[in-house]
């Protein structure tokens, strides 16, 4: 890193990590990672554990990759990355068995299945097989937090509409919908806790993205 | 040394596994004592389900020191009771092993100075393994609770049996008919087992895993026949 002489933070570093946020979303401009953006978004909480999960193993795969970048035989590259993103995935695995297990529980197998996660091994194809370590930290974090604020704000949504609460980790579940709603005859919308509902919650933010940034239209 | 020839792919590749097989290994060795504890509190507030107490990992613990503590045995296929820690039996092992062979763990709770029997039980789903525990009053017949457990049921089906409306089903149903012979409790299709001492509503969608959980009771409960009768 030293032999860069661009700042740490310069204006084309800041955007490896904003860039994923907004107009290069891994979900909803990208399309990668929808599987699990639908298992785990029923409630807040796995959400939020999920996304973290998903930006530990893609920072640190993404940084690992990058240092091994100018070592790693050609012809194994794919293996090597998986060998890589496979041991994050279990370390994290491991952990959250130790000191979230009930969140573990919650997640079950879609821990596991980080490791098929497109964003992770498509980061590290396009971006830390090419780049210095610095960068591709900073691209793994764009890109971890792109996938996680969309996944917060599925479950945020269909859990606030479908159960009525809100579970955050080390709080607990709180009730947002007040009890004198129910009583004039409010009910939670069940079907927002279904599979479907997240991917119609998906297809809305995309919506709302795209009218609001015309780039992200194709032109015909 | 070319990068890209054969001797270094080979030695890159074989240093790689290495270095992760044993940074894995070093992890998983570190964090075992702590995820062993986890997926004791998590028995523990389970046997404390089948009993009406419910708990969290803060407190499971302590409530089960409170209710059960050390009140549990081994019972062998003929009722006697044989050494070693109930809490320790894995089921898993023993419902492999023909019925006369097993053991059997029985915990005994005490609330509000009435006696309970916990019996753990398990068997297979539709996807993989059903698990519960089914708590007894003092007279070793009628059901107080029960709950059980599943590694992958389909949600919204089979996944049900996990549920509160299902399990409340069981307390009041008696395990032994009038005569004293052994009837487990059935899972049966139709609202008309509501009335039968002795069958509880299956989950409608959910066969496979409903009869499994017949086959479960029946497998399970039996072996405790001959400590019940007593």
């Amino acid at each position: 890193m030293s032999e860069d002489k661009e700042p740490l933070f310069s204006a084309k570093n800041l955007k490896l990590i904003t860039a994923p946020l907004g107009a290069q979303n891994p979900i909803t401009v990208q399309v990668l990672g929808i599987c699990s953006a639908l298992a785990v978004t029923a409630k807040l909480e796995p959400a939020i554990v999920m996304s973290i999960s998903v930006m530990f193993v893609v920072v640190f795969s993404n940084f690992i990759i990058s240092l091994l970048r100018n070592t790693i035989p050609t012809r194994i590259r794919i293996i090597v990355q998986l060998v890589v993103v496979a041991a994050l995935v279990i370390l994290v695995d491991q952990i959250l068995k130790a000191y979230a297990y009930e969140v573990s529980l919650q997640l079950s197998v879609f821990v596991g299945l980080i490791i098929t996660n497109c964003i992770i091994m498509g980061r590290l194809e396009a971006f830390a097989l090419a780049n210095k370590p610095w960068q591709s930290v900073l691209d793994g974090i764009g890109n971890g937090a792109g996938y996680g604020i969309i996944l917060v704000i599925i479950a945020f949504f269909r859990e606030v509409l479908g159960s009525g609460t809100i579970t955050l980790p080390a709080v607990g579940t709180l009730h947002v919908i007040p009890q004198i709603f129910y009583d004039w005859g409010y009910q939670n919308n069940g079907l927002m806790i279904l599979p479907p509902m997240a991917l119609i919650t998906v297809g809305i933010i995309i919506w709302v993205q795209r009218a609001r940034n015309n780039d992200l239209i194709e032109t015909k | 040394m070319d990068r890209q020839g054969n001797t270094y792919t080979f030695i890159y590749a074989s240093v790689l596994v290495v270095v992760v097989a044993a940074l894995l290994a070093f992890v998983s060795q570190t964090l075992k004592p702590i995820q062993q504890k986890n997926i004791e509190v998590a028995k523990k507030i389970d046997i404390l389900k089948s009993v009406n107490v419910a708990s969290t990992p803060k407190d499971a613990v302590e409530k089960y020191e409170e209710y059960i503590g050390n009140n549990s045995f081994i019972l062998n296929y003929e009722g006697k009771k044989v050494e070693g820690d109930a809490f320790t039996v894995n089921l898993e092992k023993e419902v492999k092993k023909p019925p006369k062979d097993r053991l059997y763990p029985m915990y005994i709770c005490t609330i509000d100075g009435s006696k309970k029997f916990i019996i753990p039980v398990r068997g297979k789903g539709l996807w993989g393994p059903i698990w519960g525990y089914i708590s007894l009053n003092d007279d070793k017949k009628t059901i107080f609770g029960a709950t059980f457990g599943h590694k992958g049921e389909t949600p919204g089906l089979g996944a049900e049996i996990a549920k509160a409306p299902f399990q409340k089903q069981f307390s009041g149903k008696t395990i032994f008919d009038d005569n004293g012979k052994f009837t487990s409790v059935l899972v049966e299709k139709g609202q008309n087992s509501s009335g039968n001492p002795h069958a509880v509503d299956a989950i409608s969608g959910g066969t496979i895993t409903s009869k499994g959980v017949q086959a479960m009771l029946q497998d399970c409960l039996s072996g405790y026949v001959n400590f019940l009768k007593e």
